[in-house]
């Protein structure tokens, strides 16, 4: 297992050199030239020398990248308009996007579980066609327009919840929904398959041929196998969530870094772009890392492979 | 011969229907998308609007019809340039190993280390929305995908007798991936192309819903659906229609992909039912 987990945290360094090359070269895809943009282009020469100096453009890209990692550790990665530090106000933000994200996890997996073992089961019957259309409803469904649909409805119409806001919990409701739709249909879908899967296996007909009874085979023998790969996948989507939580925050105005992200497009605010990305995309590479080491522990046949 | 299924026939009957508005907008509507009639904005569906008119007094059916248009031109050529880049480089990575290998699937690894839908979001901030820069964001994101089934694929076919035949043959490496290998493993790639599609137009009507995607002032479903979250109050069909286009066209893609994998996935053909 050492061996496991140093090999995964030996691969994670690529990664994360990766991961800050390509949010370093974010800035280079702007149409012009940085300085201009945040100057305009009236901005008196020596205004204009000075900000290319303190944005370090003047030196070779190399040294550009160094200054640029050096900029993240020590906090001088700063917004344009306010020049403070994008941390504070990023982790700041933080706390509701995990939220937001830990409530759309869970009831994605509250419904997904039983709607996949129950399709599974079965399988073939009109039951299993309608619950399968239904996810695959849910995975074609746009955040952006199941958000507003569900607003219009249940705050609306039915002034059950908030229309926007984080205030409470019943604020928390709509947006998780959104956020945990398509999840829910997938892990349903994955549930499912996986299911179907284990009860080919030997040892079910086995738990059958000791006449076992139909729920110990399925909640015993069947679910707690089942349930390996789809909680693996689970934990990936748990970084996918967050950079999803980017359109629901935004329709919802939940006040997490999503929102922050979208706000920073919009007021061509680069360096806090390039943070929230580089915060997210960390977060990503961290799940997955955390889902690799448990699939590990789970199932010894990854750990040896 | 295998026989195709339900939903195959379903998703193709749906992309069909999208295609054939698409083509034939001009002679389906006579109103033009991008016109504007204030005095008539927000007006309910009728019979000389069939879907309404939104927030700017535009035409809402035309716009859904001049919209597929876009979805489609950017999900098709996104996907077929992200299937060339991931086809070519997979299979130079399956099937010469070491160090081409090493390099090409590191860059992937890395790539599909960093959230697919936020690497989109960041490049469209950056770039200046276009067309073309869209198809360019897709497909420079979307290859790797294509190139992992590629390479799997790869890695199984070269060691089958038919690829030592035609070495021993004299065949060159060129020749054996072009003329024998990849006709065997177009089909996942097909699968995948079509669950890429359906994911193309969401990420593109997402952009453009945050206002990154398409030029604003362009007939995409995204950009509608834009329009009409800046009015808080205003009727739902503004908001309804554009979506469930988004939604039918997705479904129909996926339907494709789940039914030609079902087609091909020889596993859960033969699952028998226990229960």
């Amino acid at each position: 297992m050492q061996r496991f987990v140093l090999r995964r945290l030996t691969l994670l360094l690529p990664i994360l050199f990766g991961i800050s090359i390509i949010v370093f070269s974010l800035m280079y895809f702007i149409p012009g030239n940085p300085v201009d943009l945040i100057l305009g282009e009236n901005a008196l020469p020596q205004d204009r020398a000075y900000l290319t100096h303190l944005l370090h453009l003047d030196e070779p890209l190399h040294k550009q990248y160094v200054f640029f990692v050096k900029d993240l550790f020590t906090g001088n990665l700063r917004s344009i308009h306010t020049r403070q530090s994008v941390w504070k106000e990023i982790f700041s933000r933080f706390p509701a996007t995990l939220e937001l994200a830990v409530w759309a996890m869970g009831f994605a997996l509250v419904f997904a579980l039983p709607l996949g073992l129950w399709a599974a089961v079965k399988q073939g019957t009109l039951i299993d066609y309608s619950a399968m259309t239904l996810a695959l409803l849910g995975i074609s469904m746009p955040h952006f327009w199941l958000g507003p649909l569900l607003i219009l409805i249940f705050a609306y119409h039915l002034p059950l919840f908030p229309i926007s806001g984080n205030e409470g919990l019943l604020s928390v409701i709509l947006p998780a929904l959104t956020l945990g739709t398509a999840l829910m249909a997938l892990l349903s879908r994955l549930t499912r398959t996986s299911t179907l899967e284990v009860l080919q296996q030997d040892y079910i007909r086995t738990a059958w041929a000791k006449g076992l009874s139909r729920e110990k085979i399925l909640l015993k023998h069947t679910l707690k196998n089942a349930l390996i790969p789809v909680l693996t996948i689970a934990g990936i989507q748990t970084g996918a969530l967050l950079s999803g939580a980017v359109i629901t925050e935004t329709v919802f105005d939940w006040p997490g870094i999503g929102t922050l992200l979208v706000e920073a497009i919009q007021s061509r605010n680069y360096p806090m772009v390039q943070g929230c990305v580089l915060v997210i995309a960390c977060l990503y590479v961290m799940v997955n890392l955390i889902t690799d080491l448990m699939y590990g522990l789970l199932d010894p046949r990854i750990r040896y492979s | 011969m295998k026989k195709i299924n339900l939903r195959t026939i379903i998703g193709s009957g749906i992309l069909a229907m999208f295609i054939l508005i698409g083509l034939c907008a001009p002679w389906i509507t006579s109103y033009d998308p991008k016109a504007t009639m204030l005095e008539e904005r927000f007006s309910p569906p009728s019979h000389i609007h069939w879907l309404g008119q939104d927030k700017l007094g535009s035409d809402i059916w035309s716009k859904i019809i001049y919209g597929a248009r876009i979805s489609l031109v950017v999900s098709c050529l996104s996907t077929l340039f992200a299937l060339i880049i991931g086809l070519c480089l997979g299979s130079a990575a399956g099937y010469f190993g070491s160090w081409v290998e090493e390099l090409i699937m590191r860059c992937v690894d890395i790539l599909l280390a960093f959230p697919g839908l936020l690497l989109i979001f960041a490049l469209a901030a950056f770039l200046k929305p276009s067309l073309i820069n869209l198809i360019l964001i897709f497909s420079l994101v979307g290859w790797t995908g294509f190139a992992r089934v590629a390479r799997s694929q790869v890695l199984v076919e070269k060691e089958k007798d038919f690829v030592l035949a035609a070495h021993s043959l004299g065949a060159g490496h060129f020749y054996i991936l072009i003329r024998h290998i990849w006709p065997n493993i177009l089909a996942p790639l097909m699968i995948q192309a079509s669950f890429f599609m359906g994911g193309v137009i969401i990420g593109e009507s997402s952009l453009s819903f945050l206002g990154v995607g398409v030029p604003p002032d362009a007939p995409s479903w995204g950009n509608m659906l834009n329009l009409a979250k800046q009015s808080a109050f205003q009727p739902g069909f503004v908001a309804i229609f554009p979506g469930l286009a988004i939604m039918l066209i997705v479904l129909g893609f996926n339907f494709i992909g789940d039914g030609l994998r079902d087609l091909l996935d020889p596993k859960m053909k033969h699952s028998q039912k226990m229960i």
